[in-house]
């Protein structure tokens, strides 16, 4: 057993917290104020290899681990969840499946320019029909005609979607039903018959964008479709299971934003003739604050960890995203708990961290969700 | 052309208010060590000229073995070689010790056209190794140095920061350059960069790979003696809320307290 970060690994921790400090920090109250789309952000993370951190060198990546991704995203987090997601459904939702399924040539075409941070990508999963019960729910229809898929339907909540350029679509390739009637297949954003709504309006992370999108009559060569025809669903899975440590790792950043927030409010704040961090209610606070967020930032480790050595981490990435994310919320209530009516102020960061993190229990997989793959496999059903 | 940027390890800038006086006298500083913010200046403008002239670039300190990581951020930016000087001989030397050592070592690592430095260490501020490096080597000596306009033809030509203004002039080379933060933006390490360094082998100069006699440098060769160290004391900051009637006498009232206060 070791928890000492490798050199590299250490580096690349001092590299994103100093540029998380200089460059995202400062701008991440205007980011979600103005829901402006953080481009000149990603810009420059791709200009540092940053966009392409855990995928091969071959497709422009840069060949890291995946604890690499976890650092790279829980600072990112640290400084402003939107970009921190944005990072996250990039790598985690649409590098990862182009990576783990794709075939050489689509690697080629479609992940270079996502890997080497000239674009981003994004996953099409939800439907307004659709959400946890993929399975069933997926009414977003692909059928293969003259050579070609011609699709048809509608997707929700796309996560970076209209700012992408290539889109991984989940759709039904089997009217016949079932769990292996689903397929995955690439599209970029720009094949005519794909159209963006406009921005959800939403409570928080208003600096990633996340759009509705409806699809008719999208046509795709046959050769984009993603992996096998008919494990989608599996593939989907597989993904997810990868997206959850990205959203552990950005609720732990998250957290320990809204920690040292609370921590240098309370260093300064003077109560009854005593900084507030005299005062053992407030001593209490920080210590479980402190406490949880390392039990959480462990387990996201150990589940990054285990997908590195190549063993099955399913359960842990569920487990360390369900206890990141509730986390989070907890921590993120204390922390305004601690800075009094100021905490609710949007004067200072703890509101927005509070309202970024509310969205972590739910995407990717909700809490129930997390707790159903959990209790699946400790009770081995 | 030949650059040597010569940095140092310091503790990082926000973290100086927390250092005791105690890890200063012993040495064993507790908080995070970093590349003297001063010196990215320093290596920044290095890669620069490597960029528009050609030639290599070599980053040099003086230090223990924990002070590879500072040559190892210069590697990350880009820096293709670097080398660690280390001796428990070195230890407690002054700035015209520290001279000593990194003109010994420049020399030996071969002709050398331009040495860069950044102005001052965020912790001794002294800014006096560029000046007793200039002084050991016979090189021309340009401090504050904000802009690197030329080199050729065994010149250069900088422009410098002034008290009264800005000068530009042109020296000969070898000279020893000591920049300040108008000269650049520097540039962050990026992933493969960090790579690079964290498999790169240092070598490590010692006193014997030194054209340096013991009695030369440290501790009990030093000119200067730290006899007494202590912490300013907290600044004490007092808040006033003006408020009169109205705007314009809240801003009259303002303008005086700004003025009997000497800010304006």
């Amino acid at each position: 057993m070791n928890f000492q970060l490798t050199d590299e690994q250490a580096g690349l921790r001092r590299l994103v917290r100093d540029f998380v400090d200089k460059e995202i920090k400062p701008i991440a109250a205007h980011t979600d104020e103005s829901g402006e789309f953080p481009w000149d952000t990603l810009r420059k993370l791709g200009g540092l290899g940053l966009l392409g951190l855990n995928i091969p060198e071959a497709y422009g990546g840069a060949g890291a681990d995946h604890l690499s991704a976890a650092i790279l995203i829980e600072e990112i987090g640290r400084g402003c969840g939107s970009t921190g997601l944005i990072v996250a459904a990039h790598l985690g939702l649409a590098c990862g499946p182009l990576n783990a399924f794709g075939n050489e040539a689509q690697k080629q075409r479609f992940l270079e320019p996502l890997a080497s941070g000239r674009a981003i990508g994004c996953l099409a999963l939800t439907e307004p029909g659709a959400g946890s019960d993929l399975a069933g729910g997926v009414r977003t229809f692909a059928e293969l005609r003259g050579g070609e898929w011609v699709i048809n339907g509608s997707k929700m909540w796309l996560t970076n979607g209209a700012e992408a350029e290539t889109a991984i679509l989940l759709c039904r390739t089997d009217r016949t039903g079932g769990s292996r009637s689903l397929s995955q297949i690439i599209a970029p954003t720009n094949t005519p018959g794909i159209t963006f709504g406009k921005p959800e309006r939403k409570m928080g992370l208003n600096g990633s964008h996340t759009y509705a999108v409806s699809l008719e009559d999208v046509r795709v060569p046959a050769e984009n479709l993603l992996g096998e025809e008919g494990c989608g669903l599996q593939q989907t899975l597989e993904v997810l299971d990868g997206g959850r440590i990205g959203i552990g790792a950005l609720s732990v950043g998250l957290a320990q934003a809204a920690y040292e927030a609370a921590m240098s409010y309370a260093q300064e704040r003077i109560t009854f003739g005593a900084p507030l961090t005299r005062h053992q209610a407030i001593q209490f606070k920080i210590a479980d604050m402190a406490t949880q967020i390392d039990a959480a930032r462990l387990l996201v480790w150990r589940a990054a960890w285990l997908r590195d050595q190549g063993q099955p981490y399913t359960l842990e990435a569920a487990q360390a995203k369900l206890f990141a994310t509730e986390m989070a919320e907890k921590v993120c209530y204390e922390a305004i708990q601690i800075h009094g009516g100021y905490g609710y102020s949007r004067d200072y960061p703890v509101e927005r961290i509070y309202r970024d993190n509310r969205l972590m229990a739910i995407g990717e997989g909700t809490s129930e969700i997390q707790r159903l793959v959990i209790a699946r496999r400790v009770l081995g059903l | 052309m030949n650059i040597v940027v010569c940095v140092k390890q310091t503790p990082d800038t926000a973290e100086l208010p927390k250092i005791s006086v105690a890890e200063v006298t012993s040495g064993d500083i507790k908080t995070t060590l970093v590349l003297n913010p001063w010196d990215e200046f320093a290596v920044e403008e290095g890669l620069q000229l490597q960029d528009r002239f050609g030639g290599d670039v070599t980053v040099v300190t003086v230090g223990e073995e924990k002070a590879t990581e500072a040559l190892k951020d210069a590697i990350a930016r880009g820096v293709q070689s670097a080398v660690l000087l280390s001796d428990p001989a070195f230890a407690g030397s002054d700035a015209w010790g520290t001279a000593t050592i990194l003109a010994a070592a420049i020399k030996k690592n071969g002709p050398v056209d331009v040495v860069l430095a950044g102005k001052q260490s965020v912790d001794g501020n002294s800014g006096l190794v560029a000046p007793g490096l200039a002084r050991k080597l016979g090189a021309t000596l340009l401090t504050n140095v904000t802009k690197i306009v030329d080199v050729a033809g065994g010149k250069i030509t900088v422009e410098r920061q002034l008290e009264e203004g800005r000068e530009t002039l042109t020296a000969s080379l070898p000279a020893v350059v000591s920049v300040s933060k108008e000269i650049n933006d520097p540039r962050y390490p990026t992933f493969m960069g960090i790579r690079k360094a964290s498999k790169a082998q240092i070598p490590v100069w010692s006193l014997a790979d030194l054209d340096v006699s013991a009695g030369s440098v440290g501790q009990t060769a030093a000119l200067a003696q730290w006899t007494d160290l202590r912490k300013p004391a907290a600044r004490s900051s007092q808040v006033v809320l003006v408020k009169e009637a109205t705007v314009e006498a809240t801003a009259a009232k303002l303008a005086d307290l700004l003025m009997a206060e000497k800010v304006i």
